[in-house]
């Protein structure tokens, strides 16, 4: 039996087929803008047998498609976790445009998670676009943010008030990689901040697309000095997890 | 649209068109999110006709009991006692404030961040469209939380018969003296508005019908300990919310025919969900008529709600008055006593509501507590750390949401939720 997860999220699609237990198809697109569409490409000539949606387009996602379940982001990634860190119990997931941060008992199960409010603060969507700001590609941020050598603080967590903020510093003269490390410590705040309320120690494993970014990365681990681990593709752990969690009610 | 109502609105100095637009969309809400629920009880048939004449027939009877002389005072809180009101032969309404109404005029009156609650009772007014607020004689304006205190200085403006209500902020021998002091305060107000002296006689009859009209409610919640649940926790809030706008003597009746039939239910096991569904006790701020979205959310993602934490729910309606005294004195000490038990955020400390939150989760068996703050409501967003504290000491499972009547934020509230329903699930 071929089991897939999808993970529709804001920036991305992922999608993973399992079969006994084994990853035979991982495919991963841009959302755009429209979800649905993207779905049924990144979909085409894949073969299987049930399918699992996560992610923020997962009811839309259960409507259009007949016979597939829906898991919430924040299980998914609880159980993709776990396939490659056995005794992961924190979580950080930063996505496009929402961040959680998920402790797990003994067992692996949820035993806690907060998430960011409404806005895009402290999200990828946040660094996609202050990155664009300084003129740096997403791939190039976080090592030029690393390079600098002098904490520069960014106080607005907004994503349009930082803008201001930015254009301001920027006016000043201040150095690029600096205001690009300021912005990755603001994020770093807001990851902290709900890291804290969920767990306290042990090792973190991240995951989502901002857990690519090394300054990111860096930063944490040296502000609450644990352990931080990240998969070789962060951004397949919610696909991954809701196929596992499909394979395991056997559908 | 029945024309005898549009001219009672008119009258009233509502402004037609947009309670039309108000209707419409209550109207629709109501149909998406209650009439779309499977195997309700039949007795909420009732229910559906109340909330189809909230702005219609019961106006009408309102506008029916002012033209004998009858007086209506509109109030925003459980601390108005409707047991005064009733003795001076008057009529007590809960004034409309679940909805974001004529945004864009009330920012002009109050900040910005202000809870969605305060906003939307200004809403109603500037917008012209609460026609339960334009009936009423008198209006009640307590000082509960600063944003509601500061707030009746401004309504103060827009209307010419406020009347500002003090309360105690402490459980303290003081804080009751305080409370007794301004219901006589308040019983001499009610009295000169309608010019009618209270007796040991009516206030003993007040008392009566509203521990029936609270009574009922026990028995409602009462029966939600079975599981399967007999009655969703929409239905119930709804029940809960009408509470505070029919004629007393018939919501009793109502409720306890509706109660008649869920112990039929019960004892044949007939649910409006599966058995061993995930159950919730809602915890926190009041939801008022037509603030339906958490529990909506709540209920269409798997779980049922068991109970309701709350004014508009156990915190309201929790205590009875005692019934026994023999003068105006007594009964009004009794009505003191029952009232400075409310556990409401504005106390401190207030341990009580937290006492509360445990035992209502064990009593209702909630297998989790959703702590439900508005926005900018700072005495309940407050505690709703501590009480999640609390929980989780007690390995009680508890989601804090903070949101208000917006729905742009559904989306992620909905995520959460269901994450917290698998997580009970696991």
């Amino acid at each position: 039996m071929k089991y897939a997860g999808i993970d529709i999220g804001s920036r991305t699609i992922e999608l993973v087929v399992l079969e006994g237990g084994r990853i035979i198809e991982s495919r991963q697109a841009d959302t755009g803008f429209d979800p649905i569409t993207e779905a049924k490409k990144i979909l085409a000539g894949v073969a299987y047998d049930g399918i699992m949606a996560t992610g923020y387009g997962r009811n839309l996602f259960e409507i259009v498609f007949d016979d597939s379940k829906t898991v919430t982001e924040i299980k998914a990634h609880a159980k993709g976790v776990r396939a490659f860190f056995r005794d992961a119990g924190t979580i950080l997931d930063i996505g496009g445009q929402d961040s959680k941060a998920i402790a797990l008992n003994e067992n692996g199960r949820v035993q806690k998670f907060e998430m960011n409010d409404r806005c895009a603060a402290g999200t990828g969507k946040f660094i996609e676009i202050m990155a664009k700001n300084l003129g740096f590609s997403i791939d190039e941020f976080g090592p030029a943010a690393l390079e600098a050598t002098k904490d520069l603080s960014i106080n607005s967590m907004c994503t349009v008030f930082a803008e201001s903020e930015v254009t301001s510093l920027i006016a000043k003269g201040a150095d690029r990689k600096e205001i690009a490390r300021g912005l990755h410590l603001s994020v770093v705040k807001r990851a902290i901040g709900m890291i804290n309320r969920v767990s306290s120690n042990g090792p973190i494993v991240f995951s989502g697309g901002v857990a690519k970014n090394p300054c990111i990365r860096e930063l944490i681990a040296q502000t609450l000095g644990r352990q931080i681990l990240v998969h070789q593709n962060p951004q397949m752990i919610g696909a991954l997890g809701a196929a596992m969690i499909l394979e395991e009610e056997g559908t | 649209m029945n024309d005898e109502y549009v001219s009672m609105w008119k009258d009233l100095g509502l402004d037609l068109e947009a309670h039309d637009s108000l209707l419409s969309v209550l109207g629709n809400a109501y149909k998406d999110i209650f009439l779309t629920q499977k195997d309700r009880p039949e007795g909420m048939g009732y229910f559906d006709f109340v909330m189809s004449e909230v702005h219609g027939l019961r106006i009408k009877e309102l506008m029916d009991e002012k033209l004998q002389g009858r007086k209506i005072i509109g109030s925003y809180c459980v601390f108005v006692p409707e047991e005064i009101a009733l003795a001076a032969n008057a009529t007590l309404v809960g004034l409309c404030s679940g909805a974001d109404f004529a945004m864009e005029e009330v920012e002009r009156y109050l900040p910005r961040n202000t809870c969605a609650l305060i906003k939307s009772s200004f809403g109603f007014k500037l917008g012209k469209v609460c026609p339960y607020l334009e009936s009423a004689d008198m209006i009640v304006g307590e000082n509960t939380c600063d944003g509601k205190k500061k707030a009746y200085e401004s309504l103060g403006s827009l209307v010419d018969n406020l009347y500002i209500m003090d309360l105690p902020q402490m459980k303290s021998d003081q804080g009751r003296d305080l409370l007794r002091n301004e219901y006589d305060r308040f019983k001499s107000a009610v009295e000169k508005l309608t010019g009618v002296a209270i007796t040991a006689d009516s206030l003993t009859e007040a008392v009566k019908t509203v521990n029936a009209k609270r009574s009922a409610l026990h028995r409602l919640s009462m029966l939600r300990k079975a599981d399967p649940s007999p009655i969703s926790g929409l239905d119930a809030l709804l029940a809960n919310q009408v509470f505070f706008y029919d004629n007393p003597a018939r919501f009793t009746e109502s409720v306890n025919k509706i109660c008649d039939e869920l112990e039929t239910r019960i004892a044949k096991k007939q649910g409006v969900t599966p058995e061993k569904t995930p159950r919730i006790l809602l915890s926190g701020c009041p939801m008022a008529v037509p603030n339906w979205k958490l529990p909506w959310i709540i209920e269409t993602s798997g779980a049922v709600i068991v109970g309701e934490e709350s004014c508009v729910g156990e915190r309201g309606v929790r205590n009875l008055t005692k019934d026994s005294g023999t003068t105006v004195d007594e009964l009004m000490d009794a009505i003191t006593d029952r009232y400075f038990k409310v556990d409401c955020a504005i106390f401190t400390p207030n341990e009580d509501r937290l006492d509360h939150i445990e035992d209502m989760t064990k009593i209702y068996k909630a297998d989790g507590v959703i702590h439900y703050g508005l926005q900018f409501c700072h005495p309940y967003i407050m505690e709703s750390i501590p009480v999640e504290k609390a929980l989780e000491g007690k390995n009680i499972p508890c989601l804090r949401i903070e949101t208000d009547y917006g729905m742009e934020d559904v989306g992620q509230v909905k995520t959460r939720v269901e994450a917290f329903i698998e997580q009970i699930k696991d």
